[in-house]
């Protein structure tokens, strides 16, 4: 089994192809589309990466990155890719402040996703 | 608080002392009473006349009501220096200037309220831009979707030896998410351009007016019939611009409805099937005349939907009654593929196209244009050419292939085209 990502995204197209393009890069790819039990899938699933979108039904991807590195048991190095469809200076400033280690604008092309994946979670 | 918002606090407690209805001063003075109460409540400010005539009523010295002026003259210049410190005005000398230079001295501080005003207006609209839930909702539909159907396109392009499973399910998400992008577009522009209520927010002179017709419904059965001027219907408009542009358009009304009186019209527009051109010919009334009467034609009579656009020769849209999809911008930044801007420059010869507008919507529209001199014949000076648009919800599976028009370049889909002047929101720049 490949290392596994986790993507936390509502888009069901954007799922279908970016686990597409990651699985036939040999990802296991896991989905998640709710952002109120995002932080309880991260931590039950230990992915070796999260694809991370801001804008999710039930909660924002900025409070689930804030737990993931804050929270009782904080995920403090686990590579996290944020996306967002909003590209604005002060977007990336919160994510970095946050602790994204990579922060990706919409729309992306899959090449540019699936280099970032690979090297943020080279083994 | 600026001591200039005392005048009207006094003449309102004056009033009252003497007893003396809101609506009998105003009445007296000959304004409505909605703008006296603006007055009262220091939202309006007056002087020379209507401020003597109200001083009479009140049986009280002008003076009395307007103790303070000096002061309140300096509160706006005050302000005007504490944020142009560049300019190095004299303050110490603020005094003198309005002693001797008041009408220059009001003019600096109705400019300070001016700034303040547009200042204001601004920022309304970039937090409309940055802050809106609905703008940031819309756009996040609408690059979601792109993206989705970015990374889909790349797979079925890149992806060699594709099954055919895999194959048939991109092509259905692109399907349905191109679907997609052009309804969200469409929701985006109707937000950005259509929207009635952000419309109303915009505080221009134009659209107050228009705003003023529209709740109205652009029906005024008392200037048909002769039982209200364009003067009395406009007097309520506290905003003096807003009010001279719809006495204006009032007043045009008015003469139309003269011309082609709404018991002959009306049924001879049922008769000829809303031909404006056979209208033209049976009542002898130039057609720009005969779409305007066509367009106040109440639809509860059973009279066709009717959307109606004028404009300058400089392509400024100077009137609009909204139909369906159909608004243009109020800029100038309007798609010049509308029959209205081709007009333009052919005055004197009636165009008739029917359009589309792009999206899943795709709804048609038949339009007719014409345009001609609007003002009086003169051998001096330019002449003053006008377009006028009458616009017709149209059926999209028959008659004529409708051509392309869009709903201004910030937010048209339709690539490659020749009058684009600027890269569309909805596309990414080349």
């Amino acid at each position: 089994m490949g290392r596994r990502v986790l993507l936390i995204e509502d888009e069901p197209n954007i799922i279908e192809a970016i686990s597409f393009i990651l699985s036939k890069d040999g990802w296991t790819v896991h989905t998640h589309a709710d952002g109120e039990t995002a932080v309880d899938r991260v931590r039950d699933g230990a992915p070796d990466l999260v694809i991370l979108d801001v804008m999710l039904p039930g909660r924002s991807g900025f409070d689930i990155l804030r737990d993931l590195r804050e929270g009782a048991e904080a995920a403090a190095d686990l590579p996290i890719l944020m996306l967002t469809a909003r590209g604005q200076q002060r977007d990336r400033d919160m994510a970095e402040q946050l602790g994204a280690t990579r922060f990706m604008t919409k729309p992306f092309s899959n090449s540019e996703v699936l280099e970032t994946v690979r090297a943020l979670a080279a083994p | 608080m600026p001591e200039r918002q005392l005048t009207g606090t006094r003449l309102r407690n004056r009033r009252i002392d003497r007893g003396m209805k809101q609506s009998a001063l105003a009445e007296a003075v000959g304004i409505s009473p909605s703008y006296l109460n603006l007055i009262e409540h220091n939202r309006r400010r007056i002087g020379g006349k209507l401020l003597s005539d109200l001083a009479r009523e009140l049986a009280v010295d002008p003076e009395m009501l307007v103790e303070g002026t000096a002061s309140a003259v300096r509160v706006p210049l005050q302000e005007a220096a504490a944020e142009f410190r560049s300019a190095a005005p004299e303050e110490d000398r603020l005094d003198e200037l309005v002693a001797r230079f008041p009408g220059w001295a009001a003019l600096i501080g109705a400019q300070q309220d001016r700034i303040a005003q547009l200042e204001a207006r601004v920022q309304r609209m970039t937090d409309r831009l940055t802050h809106d839930p609905q703008v940031a909702s819309a756009l996040h539909e609408v690059i979601s979707t792109v993206t989705a159907i970015r990374s889909t396109a790349s797979i079925l392009n890149e992806s060699e030896g594709l099954d055919r499973d895999w194959q048939a399910r991109f092509h259905r998400n692109l399907d349905t998410d191109s679907l997609r992008l052009s309804e969200s577009s469409q929701a985006l522009m109707g937000y950005l351009d259509m929207n009635a209520d952000a419309a109303a927010q915009v505080q221009s002179p134009l659209e107050i007016a228009e705003a003023e017709m529209a709740a109205r419904g652009y029906a005024y059965p008392e200037l048909e019939q002769g039982r209200a001027s364009p003067e009395e219907l406009s007097a309520e408009l506290p905003d003096p611009r807003a009010r001279q542009i719809l006495r204006n358009w009032l007043t045009i009304f008015a003469e139309d409805a003269r011309h082609l009186p709404a018991e002959a019209f009306s049924p001879a527009a049922r008769r000829v099937g809303h031909d404006p051109l056979r209208l033209a010919r049976l009542f002898e009334q130039p057609l720009d005349r005969i779409f305007r009467r066509l367009a106040a034609l109440p639809e509860e009579d059973g009279h066709p939907v009717t959307g109606l656009a004028v404009c300058d020769q400089a392509g400024v849209v100077v009137f609009q009654k909204p139909v369906m999809e159909f608004h243009l911008p109020r800029s100038g930044a309007g798609c010049p593929f509308w029959p209205v801007f081709q007009a333009l420059t052919q005055p004197g010869r009636p165009v008739r196209r029917r359009v589309g507008l792009p999206g899943s919507a795709g709804t048609v529209f038949d339009c007719a244009a014409v345009a001609r001199d609007f003002g009086p014949p003169s051998f001096e000076g330019p002449t003053q050419v006008v377009a006028t648009m009458l616009v017709r919800p149209a059926s999209a599976e028959t008659g004529e292939t409708p051509g392309r028009v869009g709903p201004g370049c910030r937010v048209c889909p339709v690539e490659g085209c020749s009058a684009r002047r600027q890269p569309s929101l909805l596309q990414e720049p080349g």
